[in-house]
């Protein structure tokens, strides 16, 4: 077959974009991080391929992806550095100050040969055979295309995949679930950053002329735009977006001078226009549009895994967390004042107390969400000081929140399987060649597992948010039981449960203390703490106001004034 | 560098950082009532510089075709969703003023190009966000500002299209020079850090002082409340908008004396701005404006030194301001 | 007990809930002027998403009517005379205590007269908050915050108070004086939507009581008589002494 060279061209630069927008699905649409500032890495390493004779005259030009690579991928961590820790719109914003940084460098730096750029760039090659005609060029970009595609799709079905998901919105809960976020967020923000690199590389040899011009500010919008328009949490669109924006700008460049008699570069213009209708009327992109229009596909159904019981646990004897003076200052309130108690192993301690007493303060500095004004919190015998939260949750204690933290769109199981991260050891890399798909069965047969123990086995397919508000809390159970805990913490586990649920919780619950397992729990449902606890502490504005069995708080004066009595 | 040198370095450095301040300050009050990151400021600015100068050549800006034109489509649309009256009437009448005013009175005149620029491009503040942001005003904030870098883009080719490519400048407010000893102190310096000052004094008894401004502090301060009051989230957006989009359209005309200002000059002044506001984390005022300063100083006395690296000083400053900021959120935990 | 006269609020077949989840199904009630309608009902019933779809916060399926016109957006139910104060009271935390009340007078603003009478009457029924009137909102205790929500929402002089949790936080003495105020302001004509999960309390100052369950209204009537039904009592009060 045979196209003509106009269209041959045009499939290289689709190609070319597809490469950056895979990145960005990964980093933007999954991760929830924008950035304004891809073509920078393009550039960096397109320039570091075309200076490359200079440095090293003769080097075969793969030489230059190597060099590429490793340039981009240096500055990519070295911005990590800040950036990771930065989010929504901060990451954003500097973004755009590296990304006009840089355009500015490539214009300014000697060597560069400023604006005038680079020409004689050679073709790819490997040994006697060379590039230089360019449908084979074109032929290597789209396997490079196709193995970023199957790399991302690898990535995201696995268990780095799902803790890239947690990074837009969910850092508090992914920590809790021992998953270092920052240390992620960099990873994917150097893998985007890598993808850009070998798009720059392979722009150099198949142009074989650069410039400034294609790795400013406005070629980084028109990456975003692809992600935004095809659909930026979907790795198909990427492809779309690709194609539309590329195939767009030439059109337009092509044909606004001939309507208008106005020469510039008016395409920007066109497509800005175009992405404001879009992400007015469809934030989702085209591609969840299309396969809505498009007869269903049914996903193959898992494949049935030998339910696994959750990594097994010693369970810690005598006392397991020990609460000593806690005091949590919030500019002018006492959210905690000098609280102790303490929790032995086998035991559930119910912490009550009308709303706003602090209980979910207290539970936030347990497992380490929060740092307390004063006061030790004592877990497993060891002070917890500064501890991060996932390094908490790594000794064994699991929690829920008060405020239901699932991915909403993410199936029942995945979400479960999340509670599982640390029983894997698997990275991004791994992943993305598909060397991780034992371990990946044996963290859903544990998120499995984990369900079915707490009713959810007929769940696990759909999306969590379809649940009702009291399924999802049994959602967030099993992910902290997948954790392997010797110490639960569960804020309001039963609310929203209808009376039969919350008897099968309370069965649970009973079953996981004769195992050995420790519970702290926060509970508005009177009836079902008395019941359930074999202590109870009780907090009234920052303060414990008293502790004991369930039978001698219920007659204590100071708890009925202040909890239990009634207005009237 | 010799001191003085250095002292006119920072003359200058001075009188561009006030004008980073008044940026500065108006994508704040944006930010904080709308959370919209306010990009196109930039474009405004340049607008009004553009504006202004046709003006004085005895020109129709067509900055004035966009005005009706906007207005107008406004109007439709609120009337279709049977809105208020008095906003129908305001948007009717105002640019109908504006347009009278431009065509058939003395443009030209310096005591009235300034005043119809600023009357021109205000108004097109709170009509961006009438078209760009108001219907989707409950998406993320990075949903927001991706929509604010398309209309930057929107917005740059439609000066390319009024303004041509060309820069211009307008006539300073004073072209006195003052001596100090030896020192020679631009009078236009001067009128610019007066009208700063005139300004930042004005917006604080705004806020400070009257219900219109504590109901703009309100929606800032807490979104839901504001609206359970029954102050219009939407009227404070337009609010919002307009006095950002006036501080900006004032910059145009301070700034626009000293340096010719192109379509496309205006995002990276209000870029500056943005440093300046971001050090002063989008929340403390007083920060920004020592943020904005220092970015103006540091500015002119790079642009002595190494003229071609000025932007990425200037910029690069952004990125370790940013990792204080997230150090600092990170700290609060 | 007079007739009920003419009801201000009217509620029928409303649905609304967030995103993919239906929170409510086809919800009914109405409130009638100095009358105490209460919704009581377990965590996780739609009491709160009642509120915020009556009152137009929430994307509504169904008919909400406002004295006799359909019900607008919350700024104009606000402007017409109903207002929502929230679980989370949304103060204007960095403002003083006078301008978060000033800011309550936004719907007849500028009428300086009234405004003045109104302050006169809000901190009558709250002199604690004429004591702490130049300080900032946020430095408010729990029981001070509810206040301010509450002499806030009255500043305009609304015809429909809709309150949601209103003793979320307080100690039983505060909530019991909160309670009293509503009392009064019921003799004075004003009809309350009141959304507690401290069912008993609830009941015993309303005139009449839905119980909401799973998003529908399962038991309605006067609420001396829900109080008293056995299916109230046992699912919603709970055995022993609890609220």
């Amino acid at each position: 077959m045979i196209l003509p060279a106009y269209a041959v061209t045009l499939a290289g630069y689709v190609g070319l974009a597809a490469i950056v927008a895979i990145g960005l699905v990964l980093l933007t649409g999954v991760a929830g991080q924008t950035s304004f500032g891809q073509a920078s890495f393009v550039g960096l390493a397109a320039y570091a391929t075309a200076l490359l004779p200079d440095v090293m005259p003769g080097a075969p030009p793969l030489l230059g992806l190597l060099a590429g690579l490793v340039l981009t991928g240096a500055v990519a961590w070295a911005l990590g550095l800040i950036t990771a820790r930065l989010s929504g719109h901060f990451l954003a914003l500097c973004s755009v100050a590296w990304g006009i940084s840089f355009y500015s460098l490539f214009g300014t730096l000697p060597g560069l040969h400023g604006f005038n750029g680079i020409g004689g760039i050679p073709p790819l090659g490997l040994g006697p055979f060379s590039a230089a005609d360019p449908a084979v060029n074109v032929a290597v970009i789209w396997a490079a295309v196709l193995l970023a595609l199957l790399g991302a799709r690898n990535l995201l079905g696995s268990r780095t995949g799902r803790a890239l998901r947690t990074l837009a919105a969910e850092r508090d809960m992914a920590e809790s679930m021992g998953i270092a976020t920052v240390r992620l967020a960099r990873a994917v923000f150097v893998l985007a950053a890598l993808l850009a690199a070998l798009s720059g590389f392979l722009f150099a040899h198949f142009q074989r002329f650069i410039s400034p011009t294609p790795f400013g500010l406005t070629a980084s919008m028109e990456y975003l735009f692809m992600v935004i328009l095809g659909g930026a949490a979907h790795l198909p669109g990427a492809i779309l977006g690709a194609v539309l924006v590329v195939v767009l700008r030439e059109e337009l460049t092509d044909w606004v001078p001939r309507l208008t008699g106005a020469t510039g570069s008016y395409e920007a213009m066109a497509f800005s226009l175009v992405v404001i209708l879009f992400l007015q009327r469809a934030p989702a992109g085209l591609w969840p549009w299309l396969v809505r229009r498009s007869p269903a596909v049914r996903r193959a159904p898992a494949p049935k895994q030998q339910a696994m019981p959750p990594p097994a646990t010693t369970p810690h004897t005598g006392v397991v967390l020990e609460v000593a003076g806690i005091s949590k200052r919030f500019g002018g309130l006492m959210a905690n004042n000098a609280v102790s108690f303490a929790v032995g192993a086998a035991e559930i301690v119910a912490l009550i107390g009308p709303n706003g007493a602090g209980k979910s303060t207290l539970f936030d500095i347990v497992s380490g969400q929060q740092r307390p004004t004063a006061g030790t919190v004592r877990l497993f015998g060891r002070v917890l000081g500064h501890l991060p939260a996932r390094r908490i949750a790594a000794l064994g204690l699991a929690r829920t929140f008060q405020h239901v933290r699932l991915l909403g769109g993410m199936s029942v199981r995945d979400n479960i399987a999340l509670g599982a991260h640390l029983a894997g050891r698997a990275g991004m890399l791994r992943a993305i060649l598909r060397l991780d798909r034992a371990e990946e069965a044996r963290l859903l047969a544990i998120a499995e597992a984990a369900a079915a123990r707490v009713g959810l086995a007929e769940m696990l397919d759909l999306p969590a948010d379809s649940l009702p508000l009291g399924q999802q809390r049994v959602v967030e159970i099993a992910r902290a039981l997948c954790l392997g805990p010797r110490l639960l913490l569960l804020d309001e586990p039963a609310a929203g449960l209808r009376h039969q649920e919350k008897q099968a919780l309370a069965a649970l619950l009973r079953q996981l203390r004769a195992e050995g397992m420790a519970v702290l729990l926060v509970e508005h449902d009177m009836g079902f703490v008395m019941d359930l606890a074999d202590r109870v502490v009780v907090m009234d504005f920052g303060q414990k106001i008293a502790a004991g069995p369930p039978a001698a708080v219920q007659r204590d004066r100071a708890v009925q004034e202040a909890y239990l009595g009634g207005v009237a | 560098m010799t001191l003085f040198v250095f002292l006119a370095l920072l003359q200058d450095g001075l009188a561009t950082g006030a004008i980073y301040l008044l940026l500065a300050v108006g994508l704040l009050i944006v930010f904080s009532v709308t959370r919209v990151i306010f990009v196109p400021q930039g474009d405004l600015l340049a607008f009004a510089t553009l504006t202004v100068a046709q003006l004085e050549a005895g020109q129709v800006p067509g900055t004035l075709w966009l005005l009706d034109g906007l207005a107008l489509a406004a109007v439709l649309a609120e009337a279709y969703r049977g809105r208020r009256p008095r906003v129908l009437a305001f948007w009717l009448l105002f640019p109908a003023a504006v347009t009278a005013a431009t065509l058939w009175g003395p443009r030209a005149a310096p005591l009235l190009a300034v005043p119809l620029g600023l009357a021109v491009v205000t108004p097109l503040g709170p009509l961006l966000w009438r078209f760009a942001f108001r219907p989707v005003s409950d998406a993320p904030v990075l949903t927001l500002l991706i929509l604010a870098m398309a209309l930057h883009f929107v917005l740059a080719g439609i000066g390319m299209v009024l303004f041509g490519a060309d820069g211009a400048t307008v006539a300073p407010l004073s072209g006195a020079t003052l001596m100090l000893g030896p020192l020679a102190v631009s009078g236009q310096s001067l009128a610019i850090l007066v009208v700063a000052a005139i300004l930042v004094g004005a917006l604080r008894w705004f806020f400070g002082a009257t219900l219109a401004g504590k109901a703009l502090r309100a929606a800032a301060s807490d979104r839901l409340g504001a609206r359970l009051v029954g102050i219009d989230a939407a009227d404070s957006g337009a609010r919002a908008f307009a006095l950002a989009a006036f501080v900006a359209a004032l910059s145009g005309v301070l700034i626009g004396a000293a340096t010719p200002i192109a379509y496309d000059t205006g995002f990276e002044i209000s870029l500056k701005g943005f440093v300046a506001a971001i050090i002063g984390g989008l929340a403390s005022y007083p920060a920004a404006a020592a943020g904005a300063i220092l970015v103006g100083v540091l500015e002119s006395l790079g642009s002595f030194w190494a003229s071609a690296w000025r932007d990425v000083i200037v910029f690069a400053l952004l990125i370790p301001a940013l990792a204080l900021l997230s150090l600092r959120a990170a700290g609060r935990k | 007990m007079t007739p009920a006269p003419a009801p201000l609020l009217e509620v029928e077949g409303l649905t609304a809930g967030y995103g993919r989840v239906a929170v409510l199904h086809g919800v009914s009630l109405s409130v009638a002027p100095g009358r105490i309608l209460a919704i009581v009902g377990p965590n996780g019933a739609g009491k709160t998403t009642l509120m915020s779809a009556v009152v137009g916060l929430l994307p509504r399926q169904g008919r909400v009517r406002f004295a006799g016109a359909a019900a607008g957006s919350t700024e104009a139910l606000a402007t017409a005379g109903a207002v929502l104060v929230p679980e989370t009271r949304a103060l204007f935390a960095d403002m003083s205590v006078a301008d978060n009340l000033l800011l309550g007078t936004w719907p007849r603003r500028g009428d300086a007269r009234a405004t003045a009478s109104a302050f006169r009457d809000v901190y009558a029924l709250f002199p604690r908050l004429e004591e702490r009137r130049g300080q900032r909102a946020a430095t408010l205790s729990g029981g001070e915050r509810q206040m301010l929500a509450l002499g806030r929402a009255l500043m305009s002089r609304p015809r429909l108070l809709l309150l949601d949790e209103p003793s979320l936080g307080l100690a039983p003495r505060i909530v019991r004086d909160i309670f009293r105020v509503l009392a009064g302001l019921r003799a004075q004509g004003l009809a309350i939507l009141l959304v507690e999960q401290n069912a008993r309390a609830a009941l015993d100052i309303a005139d009449d009581g839905c119980v909401l369950e799973m998003g529908e209204v399962v038991l309605r009537g006067p609420s001396a008589a829900l109080a008293g039904d056995p299916r109230v009592i046992a699912t919603y009060l709970g055995t022993g002494s609890s609220g």
